[in-house]
């Protein structure tokens, strides 16, 4: 079974909600982006984003997480069915990353993924590349991040 | 400390170098990203990545501390508004050693924010065998130095 199958082209996908604490926040920044809005409560008031926020890189490793745990259950169904679940392989990257909104320490973002289109890889047989839109709301509604991925697959 | 009008276009900053370890490449996919090849170097091999690698986002935020360390700790940054594009090109394997640079594009002005400048960059990051991993662009807000000149 092909990924386009199984999420046709413009069908939004809801991964998963990640709650994001101020522990976490800070944990995450302490190893990989100790910027002082993403560890400091009291510093981070006098930045532009105005109180302590997550790095956008957590907030993009959050989608990952979602999506990794929507993924494993989706394969263990389409197993459960008797189908073959799409081989998706690696990431090349993406591009248009935004980050729209600051995560707030309490805030919980809500990730999606929609298939934009899919076509083969030119340079290596049987393998095709995915383009995909991603995006995390938090609980207001607000669109935080979004950005265009891709995601290889295997025949 | 650097301000935006230090950031001219096509100074080059150097990021910190970064060991890669088996074991920060396990506990960050253990966290974000559990998939087989960025948690064994047996699923590793068995993929097409070759080895134990670090999640696309791992590298990524691997990166980010490779700036910070290197030249980002000492700026007037406010952070980002996000990432034009980001390339993971090769794998990042454990034992790997990364190092690189952010090389300044262009900047302006931000009207809606006085005081407040774009700053866009280039960002390189290369392993141990001189081959580019990661490569990426993206603006970073810097507050001026001189506040009245900006605003003159």
């Amino acid at each position: 079974m092909r990924l386009f199958e199984l999420s046709p082209p413009g069908k939004k996908v809801i991964t998963g909600t990640l709650v994001f604490t101020a522990e976490d926040i800070v944990r995450y920044a302490k190893k990989y982006d100790p910027q002082p809005f993403h560890v400091d409560a009291e510093a981070a008031r006098n930045y532009v984003f105005g109180g302590l926020c997550a790095s956008g890189w957590h907030t993009c490793a959050g989608w990952m997480k979602t999506y990794i745990a929507y993924w494993q259950k989706e394969v263990a169904r389409l197993e459960g069915e008797g189908l073959a679940a799409p081989k998706l392989g690696p990431s090349a990257g993406f591009k248009k990353l935004q980050w729209l909104k600051p995560v707030y320490a309490g805030d919980s973002v809500t990730y999606s993924v929609e298939l934009v289109e899919t076509r083969p890889l030119m340079s290596r047989a049987g393998t095709f590349i995915n383009m995909t839109v991603c995006d995390g709301v938090n609980q207001n509604g607000e669109t935080v991040m979004r950005y265009e991925g891709t995601v290889l697959e295997f025949a | 400390m650097l301000h935006f009008e230090d950031f001219l276009p096509g100074r080059s900053y150097p990021l910190a170098e970064k060991q890669v370890t088996a074991e920060e490449i396990v506990e960050f996919a253990s966290e974000f990203d559990p998939q087989p090849m960025h948690l064994s170097e047996e699923a590793g091999k068995a993929s097409i990545l070759g080895g134990l690698s670090a999640s696309g986002w791992h590298t990524s935020s691997m990166f980010m501390r490779m700036m910070f360390d290197g030249w980002l700790y000492n700026s007037s940054s406010e952070g980002s508004p996000g990432i034009e594009f980001m390339e993971w090109k090769k794998p990042v394997l454990a034992g790997d050693t990364l190092s690189g640079r952010s090389t300044v594009i262009e900047s302006r002005a931000l009207r809606s924010r006085p005081g407040i400048g774009m700053v866009k960059f280039l960002h390189e990051v290369e392993n141990q065998r001189g081959e580019l991993v990661m490569r990426g662009e993206n603006p970073i807000m810097m507050r001026f130095r001189n506040v009245e000149e900006n605003a003159a």
